[in-house]
């Protein structure tokens, strides 16, 4: 008796969770995919008609802003890398006892709603703000330089956006790393450099690992970020859903576009994982 | 300089045949860590001189800065005042990697994500060996401490004593000058550590490289060093082979710290044949080789191995004290008693569990304590 109850705990610990994921993830996800396959419209109602031919359909329409997206997506990963594991690894190993002051200073901006850290980039990055503005009248800049409604504009959005969650996971990892293990490499008569790229980073994979998923995904089904600071050439697969969502009720298409953005993500992550060798990783993390 | 000799220096084969003069040398080394509150004295003031092929140890209670006086000589801290010396050469301020010592860290500190054989071979890489060089020393030196057959596994799938040897052959590939060894063995259990104690001291011999050895445990340090240099906040209390602070403990301190030591106190009375004696009641008496003068206090340390029980008083030449059994602890080989002595001060007694000498005394029997004069040393008080 009293075995069998050990044995059923873990799961009965588990249930809750089993139950939020049910309710609200996958029964929303065969919603979604029974959605995408009616016909009709908002007034006359929508009648399972399984439709399978809106699937060729959106690809072929949205190919454009899904490869945009994935591009942006992609763009602001590296951004978050080149400017994220620096900053990360600047906190682990030289934060000395302000490591917490600077956690919270990374996140602060999260207490500010997004659209509203959007929109103040938006405010500092115009065309006569108070960036672009000040280097124009100093005559750094062209009169006609621009930021705002371009590609860069978006991307560097995203990348702040999505910062935290670079730096975070990476931190994580490089804060575990034994200190005398980076000591026995310099002990071993490598350089700075080589400590680092032999050891220090492969042992802070699987936190870049993390990171690249926790930034990529997101940001390639962002849209605050290219509807507040793109213009009409940057608009993103998120613009697209948001607005056959919200705007033109076309539920359809929009969860249709929805499961062709997850899988070509899901493909992707799958393989990225494989490449990286995740076990592998995973292994290093359980020492 | 120092790390290009070692790559074509041959593995000596006995410690004085290699270069001129001390391996490494401590000149009035201190070090101060400054802290939030001010500094802490970590080391005040160490002269240290160590020869080649030597097994030296630090012995020290906890705190007492003997990783931080090794980790000056690897070059992770720079001594606050006075210089380290490396083949007689200055190295203040030369980085970790380009000194010709390697150092065993307490945690083994391997590398996780590498095999056996990767790390081992890392330091070799470093300094850009050949690799069929580098193939053949890690199967070497992996043979020398008997993992050949672990090569190709992670250090998480070893065990501690398995991963200790690989932090000992990461370090000995290399050919260091010296190797440094901080508490390589605290993390064993007993019967692991003994074993390791042994080998350690096989694979030192074979190598003949200059062994420096962190430690806390005296047991240790008696057994396998060729010097211990005893440290007690900071400073050097005493240096010598294991017999000289075994036998006559320079301090106070170094009595206490290096096994069991008993601790007499009395005053000189006078001189009987060479020894000063201090006389107790009743005939019991101390003998004792001291400069002090007639009337001094003085401490005296006597090894409870050293002391003699029994049921009749000793003959005069003896130091003898009478006291009461407090307890018997039966050991195998040996019996352990504590004594507490007419004075009142309490003494410990091992004695041999030879056939006949068994069951010598009972709890609560008077016994009489004797041992030679020259069993004795006297300590400033
Ligand atoms: N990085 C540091 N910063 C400040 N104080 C330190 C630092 N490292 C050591 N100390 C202090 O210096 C003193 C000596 O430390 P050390 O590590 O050398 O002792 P130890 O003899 O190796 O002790 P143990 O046997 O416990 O390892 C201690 O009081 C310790 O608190
Ligand atoms: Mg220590």
């Amino acid at each position: 008796m009293a075995r069998e109850r050990t044995t059923a705990t873990p799961y009965l610990l588990a249930m809750p969770g089993w139950i939020w994921l049910a309710a609200f993830f996958v029964v929303p996800i065969i919603g979604m995919l029974w959605m995408s396959l009616m016909t009709g419209n908002i007034v006359t109602g929508f009648q399972p008609t399984f439709n399978f031919g809106v699937y060729p359909q959106v690809i072929a329409t949205y190919w454009e802003q899904i490869l945009r997206s994935l591009a942006y997506g992609l763009c602001a990963t590296l951004l978050c890398i080149a400017i994220g594991y620096p900053l990360a690894f600047w906190i682990a190993f030289h934060g000395g006892r302000n490591k917490a002051t600077y956690l919270l200073l990374l996140l602060l901006p999260f207490f500010v709603s997004q659209i509203l850290r959007t929109i103040s980039w938006k405010f500092l990055l115009a065309d006569n703000g108070v960036i672009l503005g000040t280097l124009k009248s100093a005559g750094l800049l062209p009169d006609g330089a621009h930021v705002l409604s371009t590609s860069t504009a978006v991307v560097f959005g995203l990348a702040y956006t999505f910062l935290p969650f670079m730096v975070l996971p990476i931190y994580a990892v490089l804060e575990r790393v034994d200190h005398r293990i980076v000591e026995a490499a310099h002990d071993l008569y490598a350089s700075r450099i080589q400590a680092f790229v032999r050891v220090v980073l492969p042992l802070s994979l699987p936190g870049l690992f993390a990171g690249v998923l926790l930034v990529f995904v997101p940001s390639s089904a962002d849209y605050v970020n290219a509807s507040v600071l793109g213009g009409t050439h940057n608009t993103m697969i998120g613009n697209i859903i948001q607005s056959q969502y919200l705007v033109n009720n076309a539920y359809p298409v929009a969860s249709a576009i929805t499961f062709v953005l997850m899988a070509i993500l899901l493909v992707g992550i799958f393989s990225y994982a494989k490449a990286l060798g995740t076990e592998q990783v995973m292994e290093v993390q359980a020492k | 300089m120092a790390t290009t000799t070692t790559e074509e220096t041959p593995v000596p084969q006995e410690p004085s045949t290699r270069g001129g003069g001390a391996a490494i040398a401590l000149e009035g080394v201190a070090k101060a860590y400054r802290s939030g509150h001010g500094t802490i004295d970590a080391v005040r003031q160490v002269d240290l001189t160590i020869e080649q092929g030597e097994f030296f140890s630090l012995l020290g209670p906890s705190g007492c800065g003997k990783t931080t006086t090794m980790r000056m000589i690897a070059g992770f801290e720079e001594p606050t005042s006075g210089v380290v010396r490396l083949a007689g050469e200055d190295v203040t301020g030369v980085a970790p990697n380009r000194r010709d010592v390697n150092m065993v860290f307490q945690s083994y500190a391997l590398f996780p994500h590498m095999s056996v054989a990767d790390n081992v071979a890392f330091g070799l890489k470093r300094k850009k060996v050949a690799a069929v060089e580098i193939t053949r020393r890690v199967t070497e030196i992996l043979e020398l401490v008997e993992l050949g057959d672990r090569a190709k596994y992670k250090p998480a799938q070893l065990s501690g004593g398995q991963q200790q040897r690989v932090a000992l052959a990461r370090a000995l590939v290399n050919r260091p000058s010296a190797l440094l060894l901080d508490e390589p063995l605290a993390a064993l259990d007993l019967k692991l550590r003994q074993a390791m104690q042994i080998e350690l001291k096989r694979i030192q011999r074979e190598v003949g490289i200059t062994f420096v050895y962190v430690t806390h445990d005296q047991g240790e340090a008696l057994t396998m060093s060729d010097r211990i240099a005893v440290m007690n906040k900071g400073v050097i209390e005493q240096l010598g082979t294991p017999a000289q602070i075994y036998e006559t403990p320079a301090t106070r301190f170094v009595a206490g710290f290096i096994g069991t030591s008993n601790l007499v106190t009395g005053v000189v009375a006078r001189g009987v044949g060479g020894y000063s004696r201090l006389d107790y009641s009743d005939g019991q008496q101390v003998l004792v080789r001291t400069d002090a003068i007639s009337g001094e206090h003085v401490l005296v340390t006597v090894r409870p191995e050293k002391i003699h029980l029994g049921k009749h008083q000793p003959g005069t030449d003896l130091s003898r004290l009478r006291g009461t059994v407090r307890e018997v602890v039966y050991m195998g080989s040996t019996t352990h008693y504590a004594v507490d002595t007419a004075q009142g001060t309490g003494m410990t007694v091992f004695q041999q569990n030879v056939s006949d000498a068994s069951n010598l005394a009972e709890r609560g029997d008077t016994v009489w304590l004797s041992w030679r004069p020259e069993h004795s040393y006297a300590l400033p008080s």
